[in-house]
């Protein structure tokens, strides 16, 4: 079930607010370091650098997964970085945050499926992983003094025998099940949307899914012009392995809610589309983005 | 006092013969589907042939139970591989994964003998050929297992590979055509299973071009 980023600890009087806030600096040096409060700080930073990160988005049906990003790029010269990694077949990451961090995750994701699979010859359960993920991963990073938490949140999406499913992985080593989830930057944007919507997702259609998710997406654009080079989109389900949408498919989708603006600004639209079309060609098809990591 | 041999072995061996032929823009790779151990059948209808990638596909002979173990590997590698580089193996870089492979356990082999047929890079046809320890080349077509004594002699009267010690370096490919290729497999195959106690059943066949991959089964002697 949907809900808002789950702190670890509660706060019920302002003062120790007020005091926690004096004493952060004391105990933030260290992640073995509590502080008075009960507080890891360096978890909490970590969790907020996932907030930095540009926008990914879970939504699941009975039968499907679809995960999306946002394609932000660091300058106008520079390509996009990779947020959704395939897993296996049947599991796919989304990440928000230090995408270094993410690859290192994904690759060691990759390489627990390919694991079971050669000693079980079946898939691997996406609860399976995720647990995995959090206590190997992910908790060893918060009580060894040597190590930093990742500063990476992990959107897991995948199908198995009990059905379809999202889970969201925090740096601190907590996971949760989702019906739908937002992270990254303008994330509360897309998640007051998920909310709205949220109840229906598990009858909805393939098709309405993705639908959804590019809306979603558009919620943290904030006043941009929704376009198919600015999001990546995957889908899994039942009878379909893990696969990115190719920028036609999107745009497709896209023209079905957006149809005045591109009809306005036709003339100086088409021009810029054209020219970027070349360079954002390999964006949500994947084939031309340097396989950078590993 | 003479030295105590031990009366168990790790091996067993299954029989059975693979053969693979490379063609200009075709790969035919071809393996009877009798599975045996001693003088007995264990089943007669057991496929030696293993698609690793799009364009390399695994025939071998042996011990099944290695053979089977060594398959798992490549699947596992490949799909790592898949991962880093976002694209399918080509069939020579498989070719030199299943020999570091299979040098890998040098000192405990994987009892297989191993044929690789697939298309290389430019899309004509390639087969390497390996020993159990790994030790391979690229040829233009070979025959692995019991019945390869009987089969490779023939190949070379009918395929005559060029020695690889001539200048210019020439192709190894064989300048039959596809329907050509399959129909050599299918007559080697029958004359085999006559005299080798451990072939017959049925044959299974399978040509791999750029489009696609095509299985042809033919019965053959089961006596």
């Amino acid at each position: 079930h949907l809900s808002l980023r789950l702190s670890l600890y509660t706060h019920s009087f302002d003062e120790e607010e007020e005091e926690a806030k004096m004493f952060r600096n004391q105990y933030d040096t260290d992640v073995t370091t509590w502080s008075p409060t009960g507080r890891l700080f360096q978890v909490e930073y970590a969790m907020e650098a996932v907030k930095q990160g540009s926008a990914a988005i879970g939504l699941r049906s009975r039968s499907h997964v679809v995960l999306a990003s946002v394609n932000k790029a660091q300058s106008e010269l520079s390509s996009h970085q990779r947020k959704i990694f395939k897993v296996d077949d049947h599991i796919g990451v989304a990440i928000a945050g230090l995408t270094a961090d993410g690859r290192v995750l994904s690759r060691y994701m990759r390489s627990e499926s390919i694991n079971h699979s050669f000693t079980y010859e079946s898939p691997l359960p996406v609860g399976r992983l995720v647990v995995r993920l959090a206590d190997k991963a992910q908790q060893v990073c918060t009580q060894r003094s040597w190590k930093r938490p990742y500063g990476v949140g992990l959107l897991v999406g995948g199908l198995d025998e009990s059905g379809a499913h999202l889970y969201y992985n925090c740096p601190s080593g907590n996971y949760f099940e989702y019906q739908a989830f937002a992270i990254g930057s303008r994330s509360q944007a897309a998640k007051t949307y998920l909310e709205r919507r949220f109840e229906s997702f598990n009858e909805s259609s393939r098709e309405d899914l993705i639908k959804d998710a590019i809306l979603a997406i558009r919620e943290t654009l904030q006043g941009e012009t929704l376009k198919s080079s600015l999001c990546t989109v995957s889908v899994l389900g039942v009878d379909e392995p893990f696969h990115f949408l190719d920028q036609d498919s999107i745009q497709k989708v896209i023209d079905t809610f957006e149809k005045v603006p591109e009809e306005e600004e036709d003339g100086g639209e088409a021009e810029a589309e054209a020219a970027a079309a070349p360079a954002e060609q390999g964006g949500a098809g994947d084939q031309d983005v340097a396989p950078m990591e590993m | 006092m003479t030295k105590q041999h031990a009366n168990w072995s790790p091996y067993d061996n299954n029989g059975g013969t693979c053969v693979a032929i490379a063609g200009s823009d075709y790969c035919v790779i071809a393996a009877d589907t009798r599975m045996s151990t001693g003088y007995s059948i264990l089943t007669r209808d057991y496929s030696k042939i293993h698609k690793l990638a799009d364009k390399a596909v695994l025939s071998s002979s042996g011990f099944q139970a290695d053979v089977k173990a060594l398959q798992k590997v490549l699947k596992s590698r490949h799909l790592v591989y898949q991962h880093q580089h976002n694209k399918q193996m080509s069939c020579p870089a498989m070719a030199q994964l299943l020999s570091n492979t299979l040098y890998f356990k040098r000192f405990f082999p994987y009892y297989a003998f191993n044929v690789l047929g697939g298309l290389d890079e430019q899309g004509k046809g390639c087969v390497f050929t390996y020993d159990a320890v790994g030790s391979y080349e690229k040829v233009g077509y070979s025959a692995q297992g019991s019945g390869s004594t009987l089969i490779m002699p023939f190949l070379d009267n009918q395929l005559k590979s060029p020695s690889p010690l001539l200048l210019p370096a020439q192709d190894a490919i064989t300048p039959l055509s596809e329907p050509e290729a399959v129909d050599l497999v299918k007559t080697v195959f029958a004359s085999a299973t006559e005299r080798d106690i451990y072939t017959g059943d049925k044959l299974e066949i399978m040509i791999l071009k750029a489009d696609g991959i095509r299985t042809e089964v033919m019965e053959l002697r089961k006596d």
